[in-house]
């Protein structure tokens, strides 16, 4: 029986339901351990002059008060570059930078020593927005740059240009489970960490450099995560280095879980970005020249912030052939908590721009934006229909395809950094999905609606996905996996893949249960442990299981052919039957091993691996996989960086009241590509939670902050994430069947983070609505479109007219 | 604790106080709730707290006993002093539900519950909705389903969808979303979340 494909259900289900699933403040606690919170700069940006600890240390209860010096390693560190402090020692750059650790027996005394610490700072300067970054030349890394053609001349000599800026903004993470460590100290001065994290190499890492060991002295286990969405990608290595660190000089187990308000306060988000940009275009809204500039918020530290600013410049293309271009990116430096991965890590950002411009050139020309997607698309490598209509028709009747050649046509495959776009079903996706969604006639309906209505609009758009798969840095598209055959024939499967819910150890347990054609029970995956799986990955960019599940399938092909040449030599070796010992026909299947010219003679796994194992036959593999062919030079700005695309299209629906401005989305229709899935019920789970993930950003999660940059949205009460409320009534998921997917696992596709963009396509359907008031010109929203900024663009039309008529 | 009625009355005060105490942080130190405790004790109830007192709760069926503080929610008893963990904290303010118990059959935010309220009523939570080491409906339906990612919200979830089924043998789905308002999901569980809790209510009626 084969599992792969089948809607096994996820792995930790039914500790899910019961409520026996532990995540990491579920551990019990351990003899004498100690909780341990930390004081922050009260200035988002300060020197700092002094801090008293004495009165703290007295309170009772507390066993460790702890500054920048106590620490026995580094206190700098960072994924990137080091410019990260675990405790301030000098300047706080973000307000609530940890400046002392605590650690005492309880919760009281933790509260009562954190009033007694007395820190004294000297306020510097604040830069919390990026237009006062760019004014202060504030920047993270250098200015990088993707560009082809003389982009200045082609805008120069096009029909029509436009031009114009968009605000897109941040996300907070909100993972229910908060950031959280548990730590207990070995010996010798090693460590065992319990960390929520989706990269538990980085915080070994970290980890070792703060305490000052080797990193083979610290060990580092993630069973799984209430959520990461990104957020722990490097930001959970913070934590576990403050409880480390206390479990280092108390030489007691150390637990620090953060609030959900200190979390939400105190570490990063989506990048906020602002994008300017000039577009040129002919009557049919094909663009023939683009020029954005984006600049990033990446708050006060490079973190991943250069790779997020890469994969929005590599996404502003997102489905559409640009022949003139030019993006370029700058990561701006603020006084804010550092900024993060975020599932979609920077394209979301890049494609809400083409988006917008897409939408813009739409309403100039007063077009549906539909058709103008559609004449910007990518083509189709193998059947192009504008190349097949070029060849077949020589009478050439359209405009636009005759004053081009098929060459050129064909040459509409290449991206602005040089990789060609294969295997697109993005033309097929642009066939169904507007039939089966009922484009053409909804807005016809929707059109006269809004001639019709006074206190309503209504509003759509179908905006598509290429999401590029695999790690632009080319070092982490590599994963490793351990795979271990006991006597009775279970399996022991670990791999760098960290669970966040998105199912990966699902995934690879259904493809070891195929590989070595045992039943799915008999597999079970252990904790991700960086001393069972060494140098890993972080488990981001949609990879998790393309890349661990290639590397358990590996391990597994292994085993399978070792135990073949074993099964054929010893067991099913008949020299009386005339039949000579052949690894290649035994075969594995539903837990049993026979040779295929003698199907009768059958054998439990079981069994074979008894005697695999008495005849002392290794029974354990590491497998690895390292994704070919995939590279990018960030100075030039070529490459190939993407194994493949995941691909996907959506059309939303949204209903505006002209009076409030409240905005409700009434339907949307989705349609991906994901391969053959390996799991549908968990894929599709996947699909659905990413949009709505995507809905909530563009639409109701604002991050509010103070004049002194405290974020002030930091719990639910006043930061809005999507509830029941917020789905639209009616929601279509369709997959596409597409099996053409030969470069990845099991021709699947992966799918984590693309269904988040397709959230962007509510936004456009409000910026479509806007249209309708606006009479013509060009609506300015920025992301998102809370219902007060779509109020303020309903009243901003009123008063023009009001104006108008006096 | 004697009878529970009595008690009612005197925790709320108690309730107030302890989330005076909470939200002002440096402002309000112990001291100036034991004045205002000693000050109000002639004339209203008695004062309990703020030393811990024992405390006995009936969960899932079973009498369980702790020394907390007069202050400490419902949430933090049973995860903090009765060791069942599986109902989760996130916000700790009412927001997200991922805290959901019953008491006497309604669900409720046990973060927003002292527990020495719950003193003396019927309380579930996730580890009792199975009966040994049969699921309940909406558990089975939940697996089947899909209605999960990262679990975290799920206790909750499940808490206000079986909930629901106790006292509405036919849902609508708008019954399963009302009865979910107040659950948040980040994974964006949602719609499979219904058709678990629909399917679930079907099962229960055969
Ligand atoms: S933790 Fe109780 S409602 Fe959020
Ligand atoms: S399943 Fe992750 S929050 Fe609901």
């Amino acid at each position: 029986m084969a599992y792969v494909g089948k809607d096994i259900p996820h792995d930790s289900a039914i500790g899910h339901v019961s409520g026996e699933s532990i995540f990491i403040d579920d551990i019990p606690p351990a003899r004498g351990e100690l909780l341990c919170d930390f004081v922050g700069s009260p200035a988002a940006h300060g020197k700092l002059i002094s801090v008293d600890i004495e009165e703290a240390k007295g309170v009772a209860g507390v066993v460790a008060v702890l500054v920048a010096k106590d620490i026995p390693g580094h206190n700098k560190f960072g994924p990137v570059v080091k410019d990260e402090r675990l405790l301030v020692d000098d300047v706080a750059e973000f307000l609530g930078a940890p400046i002392v650790l605590i650690a005492a027996e309880n919760r009281d005394a933790l509260r009562e020593a954190k009033k007694r610490v007395k820190v004294e700072m000297q306020p510097l300067k604040p830069i919390f927005s990026i237009d006062d970054a760019i004014a202060a030349k504030s920047f993270l890394g250098p200015q990088r740059v993707i560009a082809r053609g003389d982009v200045e001349k082609a805008i120069g000599s096009s029909e029509y240009t436009l031009e114009g800026a968009l605000e897109v903004g941040g996300q907070e993470h909100f993972y229910l489970e908060s950031q959280a460590a548990i730590v207990y100290p070995g010996e010798h001065g090693a460590v065992i960490v319990h960390s929520s994290t989706q990269h538990p190499t980085e915080v070994q890492s970290i980890v070792a450099e703060v305490i000052g060991v080797p990193f083979n002295k610290v060990t580092v286990i993630c069973k799984r995560m209430g959520g990461g969405f990104g957020g722990k990608e490097t930001q959970a290595a913070q934590p576990a280095a403050m409880a480390a660190l206390v479990a280092t000089l108390t030489k007691r187990p150390a637990r620090i879980v953060y609030n959900k308000d200190d979390d939400m306060r105190f570490t990063g988000k989506r990048h906020p970005f602002k994008s300017w940009y000039k577009v040129g275009f002919d009557k049919s809204g094909q663009i023939t020249a683009l020029s954005i500039d984006h600049y990033s918020n990446g708050g006060c530290t490079v973190d991943l912030s250069l790779a997020v600013l890469e994969r929005a410049m590599l996404h502003t293309d997102n489905a559409y052939y640009l022949p003139n271009v030019r993006i370029t990116g700058q990561v701006c430096k603020t006084n804010l908590p550092s900024n993060t991965a975020f599932r979609g890590f920077g394209g979301p950002q890049g494609v809400a721009n083409i988006e917008n411009i897409i939408e813009e050139i739409a309403i100039k020309l007063g077009k549906d934006s539909l058709e103008v997607r559609r004449c910007n698309l990518y083509g189709s490598e193998e059947i192009d229909p504008q190349i097949a209509q070029i060849h077949a028709d020589s009478e050439e009747k359209n405009l636009r395809k005759s004053a081009q050649s098929a060459d050129e046509i064909s040459s509409r495959l290449e991206t602005p950094y040089g990789q060609i776009v294969q295997n697109n079903t993005l033309p097929e996706i642009f066939e169904k999905l507007p039939a089966t969604s009922d484009y053409e006639k909804r807005r016809q309906e929707i059109e006269q609606f809004n001639r019709r209505n006074r206190w309503q609009l209504r509003g759509m758009s179908m905006t598509p996905v290429k999401f590029g798969i695999s790690f632009t840095k080319r070092t982490l598209n590599q994963a490793n996996a351990l795979v271990n055959i006991y006597t009775d024939g279970t399996v022991m499967v670990s791999t760098g893949g960290t669970e966040m819910g998105q199912g990966v150890n699902t995934r690879v347990r259904q493809i070891v249960a195929d590989e070595l054609g045992i039943s799915y029970d008999a597999v079970i995956m252990s904790a991700t442990n960086t001393d069972k799986n060494n140098n890993t990955s972080p488990t981001a960019a949609s990879s998790g299981t393309d890349l661990n599940g290639a590397a358990a399938a590996d391990a597994c092909g292994r085993l399978r052919n070792r135990l073949a040449e074993f099964a054929a030599d010893f067991v099913f070796n008949d020299g009386e039957a005339g039949i000579a010992a052949s690894a290649e026909n035994i075969a594995f299947e539903d837990g049993m091993v026979w040779d295929k010219r003698r199907p009768d003679h059958r054998m439990t796994f079981e069994q074979l691996v008894c005697r695999a194992y008495i005849e002392r036959v290794n029974l354990g593999e590491r497998g690895f996989y390292a994704t070919p062919g995939v590279d990018f030079n960030r100075e030039t700005g070529k490459g190939h960086p993407f194994l493949y695309y995941t691909n996907g299209a959506a059309v939303s629906e949204v209903l505006i009241d002209r009076l409030t401005g409240e905005m409700k989305v009434t339907r949307v229709d989705l349609l991906m590509d994901l391969g053959n899935m390996i799991n549908p019920g968990i894929d599709r789970g996947q699909v659905v939670g990413g949009f709505i993930q995507g809905l909530g950003w563009v639409t109701t999660e604002e991050l509010y902050y103070a004049a002194n940059g405290e974020l002030m949205s930091h719990s639910p009460t006043t930061y809005k994430i999507p509830n029941v409320g917020d789905l639209p009534p009616t929601f279509n998921v369709a997959l596409l069947d597409n099996s053409n997917n030969t470069v990845s696992l099991k021709r699947s596709k992966a799918m984590g983070e693309p269904p988040l963009l397709l959230g962007i396509s509510v936004w456009a359907a409000v910026k479509n609505a806007l249209s309708y008031a606006s009479e013509g010109e060009i609506p300015k929203l920025a992301l998102p479109s809370t219902g007060e900024r779509i109020l303020m663009a309903l009243t901003s039309y009123m008063k023009e007219r009001v104006a108008e008529s006096a | 604790m004697s009878t529970s009625s009595s008690n009612r009355g005197i925790s709320r005060r108690g309730f107030l106080k302890g989330a005076g105490v909470t939200a002002a942080g440096a402002a309000i130190g112990e001291s100036a709730v034991v004045a205002f405790a000693e000050e109000s004790a002639p004339k209203g109830p008695k004062i309990v707290g703020p030393k811990p007192l024992s405390v006995s709760l009936k969960v899932n069926g079973a009498e369980k006993s702790a020394a907390i503080e007069p202050r400490t929610t419902l949430a933090e008893a049973l995860r903090v002093n009765l060791d069942m963990t599986g109902t989760k904290i996130v916000c700790d303010r009412g927001a997200c539900s991922a805290c959901t118990v019953w008491i006497d059959g309604t669900p409720v935010n046990s973060c927003m519950t002292l527990a020495i309220d719950a003193q003396g009523k019927d309380i579930r939570t996730i580890e009792g909705l199975a009966m040994g080491d049969t699921l309940h409906p909406v558990q089975e339906q939940f697996i089947e389903h899909d209605a999960m990612q990262c679990g975290f919200c799920t206790p909750g979830m499940i808490m206000s969808c079986a909930a629901l089924l106790e006292h509405n043998k036919n849902p609508s789905l708008d019954d399963v979303k009302t009865a979910t308002s107040g659950n948040l999901c980040r994974c964006g569980t949602y719609p499979k979340v219904f058709d678990a809790t629909l399917a679930a209510a079907k099962m229960m009626k055969a």
